[in-house]
């Protein structure tokens, strides 16, 4: 074995796994503040690769300006989302929102491919080139920039949750809704604002994803690493995505690496189903894992 | 007239699920800077109408099907909880309802977002710790670990935060031991006497709540059966026999603190 191939697999790892952690972390957001198990997360986070793509190479705009571009159609789509289809099903089952959330899914993918058609397609070139070593280990600079841009938005998501009054008033509502509105807290914004927050990180996420590995309409299918993920972390952990994230991203690039990318699934729902047997609110959560 | 009280419930009706009926009729009124008891068995009915009082009724697939319910004067059926915890209605729940995965800091912080648009200064907890040392000693503590006493405490707290002019209690005394009842209830007098706070009591206990209280009412599955001034309930021959667990003569349990706080404040007014 030679430790600085095992090292290059490693750091590529990571970076696949911070990109997860960071959808994870979007996707517990909703899940805490709503309890609403979004499937449709890896399809916005395609939504946000293909806004990059639609500033950045259709309308010729700078990087710069491609990306906030991405993250608040992200933003946008967030906010309607839960306002039209979420929020007129409070109180129904989990089961149905859960579907709807896989049809929002199909139609995402089907309006990216109406507008952008179904072939692969690849962001324009943003993030500097030169290639980077740790010590003698090579990365990709994609893959580093990647990792450090998801591990910011982790670290402002995680200490935002930890410190911030909007912090407490999510983490209120996530505990006891009929407790969080007796304390004056407006429980619908609360769902409103973690909607818009989740999706505008995941369309950020879905440009660095689709800087590193182009984007394609059946992009969402990253969505179910995510949920493999948070299921992996416990849903409502954002410690959890981020542990989840960064352990699965590891499995996988050794899995691909020793195995095949075709085990990589195989390896990834194994660590699930044990993790599940083991810890049924996954390694880090708090709330049992509901009616699926 | 009618207007002068700070909370009228007008004869109301609620239903849970649009099938089962809980309320029937019922009218009650909390004047400006009284304490208002509301006693009556389990599954009467108490705690649904301090959810319709408060509009929690809603996230319960409750709702006032006839009547109204007027907080300084305006009908609250249109507003959401929230609005109304942020006009100075403030419900402290059945059970305390704290959130125990969050600090006793972090669970004062959350009632600040009823000061939300109030135009109020920042919140200090200060007068909260001040009513409650022990609060202040466990901010830090997750509020899972206090003491079922201390939890109350915080329930209470929160209110506090809150700026209440009217404080819906639903059984403080529930779980709490005798001497820890008689604390909690000598501090709810002192808010009320001191900050001018109305209440509406909610209580098992019916002796507890009699002493800190100025009116009562006690209601049976979902109707008033008796209402009237304290003095005069404790008067009463039914009320001594089945609320307080009198017989003919016989002396009342003290709480002789807890009465301190009325009467001064009766004496001051
Ligand atoms: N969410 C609910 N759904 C259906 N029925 C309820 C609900 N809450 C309370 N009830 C019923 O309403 C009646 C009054 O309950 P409650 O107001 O909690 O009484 P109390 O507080 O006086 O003990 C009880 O018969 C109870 O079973
Ligand atoms: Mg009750």
């Amino acid at each position: 074995m030679d430790w600085l191939f095992l090292t290059e697999v490693f750091l590529a790892g990571l970076g696949a796994g911070a990109l997860y952690a960071v959808t994870g972390v979007a996707f517990v957001l909703i899940y805490k503040a709503t309890r609403v198990v979004n499937l449709a997360i890896g399809e916005i986070l395609m939504l946000g690769g293909y806004a990059f793509f639609g500033a950045a190479a259709g309308w010729h705009l700078p990087a710069w300006i491609a990306l906030p571009v991405a993250v608040l159609s992200g933003a946008l789509v967030g906010a309607v989302v839960e306002r039209g289809l979420i929020r007129p099903m409070l109180g129904e089952s989990p089961i149905s929102v859960f579907m709807v959330t896989i049809g929002l899914g199909s139609i995402l993918a089907g309006f990216v491919q109406v507008v952008w058609g179904a072939d692969p397609l690849r962001l324009p070139e943003f993030m500097p080139s030169a290639p980077i070593f740790l010590g003698e280990a090579y990365l990709a600079p994609k893959v580093a920039y990647g990792f450090l841009a998801a591990m910011l938005v982790l670290a402002a998501c995680v200490s935002a949750l930890r410190f911030s009054r909007g912090g407490v008033a999510l983490k209120a509502t996530a505990a006891d809704q009929g407790a969080a509105y007796s304390v004056g807290i407006d429980v619908p914004r609360v769902f409103s604002l973690s909607w818009i927050v989740a999706c505008a990180v995941a369309a950020g996420a879905g440009v660095l994803v689709g800087a590193i590995g182009g984007i394609s309409p059946t992009m969402g299918v990253f969505g179910l690493s995510v949920l493999v993920v948070v299921i992996v972390g416990g849903l409502d952990s954002m410690v959890g995505a981020l542990v989840g994230g960064l352990l699965i991203g590891v499995v996988e690039a050794f899995a691909g690496t020793f195995l095949g990318g075709e085990y990589k699934f195989l390896v990834t729902f194994s660590i699930m189903i044990l993790v599940l047997m083991l810890r049924p609110y996954g390694l880090f959560g708090t709330h049992e894992i509901e009616r699926l | 007239m009618a207007a002068q009280h700070l909370l009228e419930v007008d004869n109301i009706e609620v239903v849970y699920n649009r099938t089962i009926q809980v309320l029937r009729g019922l009218s009650l009124v909390v004047p400006k800077g009284r304490i208002v008891a509301l006693l009556g068995s389990n599954g009467a009915g108490k705690s649904t109408l301090l959810k319709a009082v408060s509009n929690l009724l809603g996230i319960e697939d409750g709702a006032v099907t006839s009547g109204a319910i007027r907080f300084e004067g305006e009908d609250i059926a249109a507003l959401p909880p929230h609005a109304l915890v942020r006009r100075g209605l403030f419900h402290v729940m059945e059970g305390r309802r704290i959130f125990e995965d969050l600090t006793v800091e972090e669970n004062l912080t959350a009632a600040t977002f009823a000061l939300s648009g109030r135009g109020l200064p920042t919140p200090s907890f200060d007068r909260v710790y001040a009513y409650f040392p022990r609060l202040y000693e466990r901010r830090k503590g997750l509020a899972g670990y206090l003491s079922g006493g201390e939890q109350q405490m915080l329930a209470i707290g929160r209110a506090l935060v809150a700026e209440p002019s009217l404080i819906l209690l639903d059984e403080p005394s529930l779980g709490l031991a005798p001497k820890m009842v008689e604390e909690i209830f000598t501090i709810i007098a002192r808010i009320n006497a001191d900050e001018g706070v109305s209440m509406l009591l909610v209580e098992q206990n019916a002796t507890v709540a009699l002493a800190v209280a100025h009116e009562g009412y006690i209601m049976e599955t979902g109707k008033l059966v008796i209402e009237g001034p304290v003095d005069k309930l404790i008067r009463d021959q039914d009320v001594r026999e089945f609320y307080l667990g009198l017989g003919g003569a016989g002396d009342a349990k003290s709480y002789r603190d807890v009465k301190h706080y009325k009467r001064r404040k009766r004496w001051l007014s």
